[in-house]
């Protein structure tokens, strides 16, 4: 007998159809089945309350550290795919600086394996563009897109050698994966611990200037052109770099772009206060000035930027307990990302359907896999959010491993209430009502 | 126990820690201002040394070496009657060995005090108070601040020009790498100083305007010493050179060190100082180093005096 569970009473936003009304969703042996108002004239297993809530595609998530093999102190493969069913992501792209770094197909096998056993989202890997991550030599990415890598990156560092990077593109066009790129120029970034502009001046720390992104984007973009293979740029986080993408878009380069939740929220005033030296607002690329932010958040609302991409990247206390220049860079994102980015839609900078389509039709356009909508027949991959429910940043509540958040004690407004990932429901906030019927195999629904 | 013959109020004194001079008002540097006069008095006496802190334990931390600067501190310490206990650390990016965390909850389990800390990193001070109970003073972290350097040198030029308010002071050389001229800045300011500060833009990019403001920004010594009544050189690290932000140490000379011709621009009886130690003839000329606008000795003595106020107001005057 077939398994029917229905989400009921939601504001259904589904941005591969353009839908945005109240709908109810069928989902049958973990597959959507019908969407349409009204219920289905079908006995059901399970009905799931979305009164109130907004019933989307779960989110896409193109840049996530799990830290899966080789710093599992930091985080597991376990833990980030669970912290992913808190933050509404039912697919995420696995960064390669793994120990091992993720250079084979070897690699790809065992991050795949790892995730059929022990994740609750979508894995799916990202390859290394060199072998070791060391910038010197191609690492074999047509065996490694065999196995199930979705793209390619030496993210955490930038290729510096452009004629390896040049290679990488030309490459890449024989598959058509996209080679993902942090973009950093790191003879301008040296040693710096924060963006620089005044904070920096005033807190007496090596700043990471503008021009250190700016000059790689420009010359990746250069690039891009001279191989006409898929350039996606990790990360922006300057105007700058914002605007070079636009024209290169305008000019028609299959150039692609992310941004994080934390680079369109927050600012480098975040080192300053209300934690002085906190280093949980340590991050690479830095936060940047008000202006910065300003322009990538037009760039997402225009369409400019395709994702929203957490660049979720867990460590331990022990890691972030320490002086801000030996801190490691980055932020725990997954969790909090829907919170901190829907006050961009309370602050009236973008609309709800704008922001659902950054973190789900974009993002699997970029790797060009069939995910992120409600289509009927595919794995019932949906989050349910409510828009305006207040909650507080508790890390120690976290799922992932890593509790390194600048937003710690912050009060977000809106928060994901259930997630299903591959039909399964993953998560569940105990306010969302889920009524069985006596017939019902709660093991079905529970995964 | 009072340390002079007029009992010291401490009550007012709000800080726990001595981290940087912006969180100084001016209420707060007149009260270190006023304590040190006493310490002087106590300083004067044939034996320079009170029972105050008999029992009270302070540590100083030093991640860089520095022999003046912790040298103040452990006498200033002593003349109080505390116990002084030195540790120098090594800083590692790869945690190796202990952290900064571990050392100073070692340190306060060991019950010390207060813990005098010296750090190659920004911000190294805050990390530290933020996990310990005991007080931290900030004795030099990276280029951030040095917040005893600049009430001495507040003091030093109260001391001789009778007041604060209204002075003019120019700041030259290094900006950028320096916490001398950050900490400064903040208690100069919070004393109605008009501050310029003044090098090359490489060592002072042209962004400290926007992060500093109501400091005037310019790059041309001559316009800069136009009047001034107090001139403070800061001290050139040669790797300054080798990091390819200057040329050479004989240009630098030429466009920044000041010479009598230099000192001669600024109000007659304009005072030159210097957070030491001097490269001499690099950032000051000898005549100007050894003459008699020269407040270099009369900063080293205050340190001492400062310092043991700070000790006092933040130990809260009792023992």
């Amino acid at each position: 007998m077939n398994h029917r569970l229905l989400i009921s009473g939601g504001r259904l936003i589904d941005p591969a159809s353009g839908h945005d009304a109240p709908a109810d969703l069928l989902i049958e042996d973990g597959h959507i089945a019908w969407v349409g108002p009204g219920a289905p004239p079908q006995e059901l297993d399970a009905i799931l309350d979305a009164t109130g809530l907004v019933v989307a595609p779960g989110f896409v998530d193109l840049h996530c550290h799990l830290r899966e093999p080789g710093y599992e102190e930091k985080e597991t493969i376990a833990t980030a795919t669970r912290a992913a069913t808190r933050g509404g992501f039912t697919t995420v792209c696995a960064m390669p600086n793994t120990n091992p770094p993720t250079d084979s197909a070897a690699i790809i096998d065992f991050i795949k394996e790892k995730a059929r056993t022990k994740g609750v989202v979508k894995v799916l890997p990202v390859g290394c563009i060199s072998k070791g991550r060391r910038g010197q030599e191609l690492a074999e990415m047509a065996a490694m897109a065999a196995a199930g890598a979705v793209a390619f990156s030496d993210d955490g560092s930038p290729v510096s050698d452009p004629r390896l990077m040049r290679h990488a593109l030309e490459y890449s066009l024989s598959f058509g994966l996209p080679i993902m790129e942090h973009a950093e120029d790191e003879a301008l970034s040296r040693d710096g611990a924060m963006h620089e502009g005044e904070v920096s001046l005033r807190l007496g720390l090596r700043g990471i200037p503008a021009a250190a992104e700016e000059a790689a984007v420009a010359r990746d973009i250069a690039l891009a052109r001279l191989t006409g293979a898929k350039l996606h740029l990790c990360h922006i986080s300057t105007a700058g770099a914002m605007e070079m993408v636009r024209r290169a878009r305008e000019e028609g380069l299959p150039v692609t772009a992310e941004v994080t939740p934390h680079h369109l929220t927050l600012t480098h005033e975040q080192v300053l206060a209300p934690v002085p030296y906190d280093t949980s607002a340590k991050v690479n690329p830095p936060l940047r000035a008000p202006q910065d932010v300003r322009a990538l958040v037009d760039g997402l609302r225009d369409g400019v930027i395709d994702a929203i991409a957490t660049d979720h990247a867990p460590h331990t206390a022990m890691d972030k307990l320490v002086e801000f220049d030996f801190a490691p860079p980055g932020i725990s994102g997954l969790e909090t990302a829907l919170g901190a980015l829907l006050a961009l839609v309370h602050s009236g900078e973008m609309d709800l359907m704008t922001l659902v389509t950054r973190l789900t039709t974009g993002p699997a356009k970029v790797i060009g896999h069939p995910l992120g909508s409600l289509t009927v027949g595919l794995p019932a991959d949906v989050v349910l959010f409510d828009p305006t429910r207040e909650w507080v940043v508790d890390p120690t509540a976290f799922a992932s491993r890593g509790r390194n958040t600048p937003l710690a004690g912050r009060a977000l407004r809106g928060k994901v209430m259930a997630t299903l990932a591959q039909g399964v429901l993953a998560y569940r906030d105990e306010a969302v009502s889920l009524s069985l019927s006596s017939q019902a195999e709660p093991q079905r629904i529970r995964g | 126990m009072s340390v002079g013959a007029t009992p010291f109020n401490t009550a007012r004194w709000g800080h726990t820690h001595v981290l940087d001079m912006d969180s100084f008002s001016l209420p707060d540097i007149e009260q270190v201002m006023e304590t040190t006069d006493a310490m002087k008095e106590v300083l004067g006496r044939p034996i320079k040394r009170v029972p105050t802190f008999r029992g009270k334990t302070v540590a100083t931390l030093f991640y860089e070496s520095s022999t003046r600067t912790r040298a103040s501190f452990e006498l200033a310490a002593k003349n109080l009657s505390a116990d002084v206990v030195s540790m120098a650390a090594a800083t590692s990016s790869a945690a190796k060995g202990e952290s900064l965390v571990d050392t100073v909850r070692t340190l306060e389990a060991m019950g010390v005090d207060v813990i005098v800390m010296r750090h190659t990193q920004s911000g190294a001070p805050y990390i530290a108070a933020r996990h310990t109970k005991c007080s931290i003073i900030n004795g030099g972290d990276g280029w951030h601040a040095h917040p005893t350097q600049a009430l001495l040198d507040l003091y030093a030029i109260r001391e001789r020009l009778g007041r604060l308010e209204g002075l003019r002071v120019v700041i030259v050389g290094d900006i950028l790498h320096s916490r001398v001229a950050r900490s400064n800045l903040y208690g100069m300011a919070a004393a109605g100083v008009e501050v310029t500060v003044c090098g090359p833009p490489t060592l002072l990019p042209p962004a400290f305007a926007a992060a500093f403001p109501g400091v005037r920004r310019e790059t041309d010594l001559d316009a800069a010493l136009d009047g001034v009544d107090v001139i403070m050189a800061l001290r050139l690290q040669r790797e300054r050179q080798e990091a390819g932000l200057l040329p050479s140490v004989e240009e630098y000379i030429a466009r920044y060190q000041i010479n009598p011709h230099r000192l001669s621009l600024a109000r007659p009886g304009a005072l030159v100082m210097h957070p030491g130690p001097v490269n001499q003839g690099v950032e000051l000329s000898p005549e100007v180093s050894y003459g008699a606008a020269s407040l270099i000795e009369s900063q080293v003595a205050n340190g001492v005096a400062v310092r043991m106020a700070l000790l006092y107001l933040i130990l809260g005057g009792e023992g």
